[in-house]
């Protein structure tokens, strides 16, 4: 079962377009950034690796309001728990489907968007390795936070300053490239994620 | 447990108001409880307190393997029917048929009008192949083609041994045990 509703969310993120949404908006935000400070390749460059980390967690906002809400309004979640699957288990599936979605295509984008900041190779890769390492954590976050804001009015305004505050170490170890520190915070969200968003789930149902 | 379904002295509370308490409730193989009273007397409660989708405040609720329709549709809008109640996996061109929806097979779900839907929250309840079936309001929305196939499922039901919990303030075809909230 939860294979089934990981294949299931990858397909309707495709399917409806949803996963392009943050993209666009990543490469938006970071092809805003040499308009911001100048066409100085020397100074974009060394912002460069903050800037995408940046945009990345703006860019994981976008989807919180499509990841959990649209399932408990409409009773999947409801269905799922009377298929005995626990709401961790769901939570679980929803952040390995987000994830699967959303990392890969990040950072393909993050290619592109190196070259409008003047980043050269090795700082591409290790930007890159990083952000391998913390989007996990990322995706694991923006689950939770969904799960907790589900049902609630302007969901998306509360979800942005829930999830951005708690990224901040991903942010901090990210862009500084402290790979072992930026494992250990994404490990942490990404184990206690599940949990959190279960509970969330359980205490929402009416 | 022998039965399907087994309340015992169950009391339910939402949002601080008492719904109902020292509830006993069992439903064997073959049987079929409609659950009656009028708007906001708790039917639809005692139907997900069943499914195990709430907590009872008292007593015991247990339960064998079981499906649920309620009001929510639970399937994926931009699915052909076939494909979204293909998710939910059983015996769905079987159920399909059985509630006449055959022939709506490859229509997306967002299209489907009300009483379409409604048929097919059934069918996939029919299609789970559960022996407890859980069924909130399922005259809502149905025309009397619905209806009748809705008796004729439920009716095959209860003869190969499984039992129905339906919650409705208006009267269901067939024999009922009734169980009245209103008081």
């Amino acid at each position: 079962m939860i294979g089934a509703l990981i294949a299931r969310d990858m397909r309707r993120g495709g399917s409806t377009g949803a996963v392009w949404l943050p993209i666009a908006f990543f490469a938006l935000i970071v092809a805003l950034m040499p308009f911001a400070v100048g066409p100085d390749a020397r100074l974009l460059a060394r912002i460069g690796p903050g800037t995408l980390w940046i945009a990345a967690l703006t860019a994981a906002l976008l989807p919180v309001e499509r990841l959990i809400e649209p399932d408990r309004a409409d009773g999947v979640l409801d269905q799922l728990v009377i298929r005995g699957m626990a709401e961790e288990s769901i939570a679980l599936a929803k952040i390995v489907a987000h994830w699967l979605t959303f990392a890969p295509l990040l950072m393909i984008a993050a290619v592109p968007g190196s070259v409008l900041l003047a980043m050269d190779g090795g700082s591409l890769a290790r930007t890159e390795l990083a952000l391998l390492v913390g989007t996990p954590g990322l995706a694991a976050l923006a689950v939770a936070i969904a799960a907790v804001t589900s049902g609630l009015p302007r969901a998306g305004s509360i979800a942005g300053l829930l999830l951005l505050p708690l990224a901040v170490p991903l942010l901090i170890f990210g862009a500084a490239n402290a790979l072992l520190l930026e494992a250990a915070v994404s490990l942490l969200l990404t184990a206690g994620a599940p949990f959190v968003a279960g509970a969330a789930i359980r205490a929402a149902r009416t | 447990m022998t039965g399907l379904l087994r309340f015992e002295q169950v009391a339910l509370r939402r949002g601080g108001h008492l719904l109902f308490e020292w509830l006993d409730l069992a439903l064997g193989p073959g049987e079929a409880v409609q659950v009656m009273g009028p708007n906001g007397s708790g039917k639809s409660s005692l139907i997900r307190l069943a499914a195990g989708l709430l907590r009872a405040d008292q007593g015991r609720v247990e339960r064998s393997a079981l499906a649920l329709a309620d009001d929510k549709l639970a399937l994926d809008r931009e699915l052909p029917l076939s494909r979204a109640l293909g998710f939910w996996g059983g015996a769905v061109a079987e159920a399909m048929e059985a509630l006449g929806l055959a022939h709506l097979a490859e229509v997306p779900v967002r299209l489907l009008s009300s009483g379409q839907g409604k048929r097919a929250t059934l069918a996939r309840v029919a299609a789970s192949g559960a022996p407890l079936w859980l069924l909130d309001e399922p005259l809502n929305a149905l025309d009397s083609d619905g209806a009748a196939r809705l008796a004729t499922l439920i009716a095959g039901h209860r003869q190969s041994g499984g039992g129905v919990l339906a919650a409705s303030h208006q009267p269901l075809p067939g024999e009922w045990r009734r169980l009245d909230l209103g008081a």
